[in-house]
């Protein structure tokens, strides 16, 4: 499962970005995968690497997070969540190929987002990338990021993000999901593929050759 | 073409060649090629991504060169060996008009020559680390072959190479039909490429159309392919399933 994730905070919560392949060796299993998952109401998972070993860590942190929050009596907050996360990655280390972001908003501290890569460390952050796209990234998000931008311009920042991964990732590509979560609640959005912007030696799509041909072409057609 | 001590095969070479050099791994690739035959000769497509493992570094690389006056050569695979094979073909066809006898080499020929090229490199574990499709057409004889790295060949109404094999014949040996018409040809090959675009992790969204037919080569300009992403299934597959795909 290559893949490009991102968790990004904003002035009032995160919002969590994913592209939607899933590949087993050079074919594509799934183009439009959902690699954005519930662990409680208000706090949701990016998965990268194995699909068997996130789906496994993310289902029984919902467990946990579930009997905790029945105990405790109200949600449960981003850090209890992560640190659960963390415990489950840390402690079956040598078994699990598996990078996480933890995202959510609680009402002590807002918005958070955790990362948690292999090995089971556990960092906050006010943004985090993952899965093997995000190598394009880092150059972007050390000139793109910003403090302190409004939920529009995160969603916005994200969207480009994960586009201009799979411009460059073999591994990522279809639709891009985005989860918003903040004190109101939870939206979920969907970009389709050919709704992305454009890149470098990317071209407009078409629904044909003969379209092209047909239409008085102002480039002929060339040996 | 080399006939001396391996030593001094290539001047470029910085050390003896017996003792280093053998293909091991790819590192540039181009991915699958396509070609059908249809009314007035030969159609194919292949998309203009040169890939550096899952990196999609290149995505401007002709896939497709026309070869003397009747053949075209369509290779997937590392491209620094398509590149050398393209200027093997370029001495070939140099010595062809040398010959200045009104005959030149049509694309059965071309295809055999490749054919003897790709199975001794193989023999000598050496090989040209490609797959290629060869189509033509010299006096109203349409052809269409293919050659792998390891020599194997053959030839056939369509073919493909790499990805193209398991997702574009299928929906070729359906769909496939004498004297398709060239309107017809280039949407059975979109129809194909775009399949490819959906399925194949090195596919890049910018691709060609050649079509080669008696009365000579033309590759059309790169474009890109719609695709969609409109089924209901796409929105929320999870619903109901939480944590799964």
């Amino acid at each position: 499962m290559g893949t490009t994730i991102i968790g990004v905070t904003y002035n009032g919560g995160v919002v969590l970005g994913a592209d939607s392949r899933t590949s087993t060796g050079m074919y594509v299993a799934n183009r439009a995968s959902d690699k954005i998952t519930q662990l409680t109401d208000n706090v949701y998972i990016c998965r990268s690497g194995s699909a068997a070993d996130s789906q496994i860590v993310s289902d029984y942190v919902r467990y946990f997070l579930h009997q905790h929050t029945i105990q405790l009596g109200q949600p449960a907050t981003v850090k209890v969540a992560a640190n659960l996360v963390r415990l489950v990655s840390y402690n079956n280390k040598n078994m699990l190929e598996t990078g996480l972001i933890v995202g959510g908003w609680d009402k002590y501290e807002g918005g958070k987002i955790y990362a948690i890569p292999l090995g089971g460390t556990i960092i906050e952050q006010p943004f985090a990338i993952g899965g093997s796209g995000s190598t394009y990234l880092y150059g972007f998000f050390d000139q793109a990021w910003k403090e302190g931008m409004t939920k529009d311009e995160a969603e916005q920042l994200v969207v480009k993000a994960v586009s201009l991964a799979i411009a460059r990732d073999g591994a990522s590509g279809g639709v891009i999901r985005t989860v918003i979560i903040n004190s109101e609640g939870v939206t979920r959005n969907f970009y389709p593929g050919d709704s992305l912007p454009l890149w470098h030696e990317e071209l407009p799509p078409q629904n044909s050759l003969l379209e092209l041909l047909h239409s008085s072409s102002p480039e002929p057609m060339n040996v | 073409m080399q006939l001396m001590d391996s030593s001094h095969s290539n001047p470029m070479s910085l050390c003896s060649q017996a003792d280093s050099q053998r293909t091991l791994y790819p590192y540039v690739t181009g991915t699958s090629v396509i070609g059908v035959k249809y009314k007035d000769g030969i159609l194919m497509a292949a998309d203009m991504g040169g890939s550096y493992g899952s990196t999609l570094r290149y995505k401007s690389v002709e896939r497709m060169k026309p070869i003397g006056k009747h053949s075209l050569l369509g290779a997937s695979g590392e491209i620094s060996d398509f590149q050398e094979i393209l200027h093997y073909l370029d001495e070939l066809i140099l010595y062809d008009n040398m010959w200045d006898d009104g005959n030149s080499l049509g694309p059965k020929e071309v295809h055999s020559y490749l054919t003897r090229v790709m199975y001794n490199r193989r023999n000598k574990f050496n090989p040209l680390w490609n797959s290629l499709v060869l189509g033509g057409v010299k006096n109203g004889q349409k052809y269409l072959g293919t050659v792998s790295m390891i020599g194997v060949h053959f030839e056939d109404n369509h073919v493909a190479t790499g990805f193209g094999n398991h997702l574009a014949r299928p929906i070729l040996r359906d769909e496939w039909h004498e004297d398709l018409s060239f309107e017809d040809g280039v949407k059975l090959l979109e129809k194909c490429m775009r399949v490819l675009l959906y399925r194949d992790r090195s596919a890049v969204n910018k691709l060609q159309i050649a079509k080669i037919t008696e009365e000579g080569v033309t590759i059309s300009q790169p474009y890109s392919l719609k695709t969609f992403w409109g089924f209901s299934a796409f929105q929320n597959p999870t619903v109901g399933a939480e944590g799964s795909w």
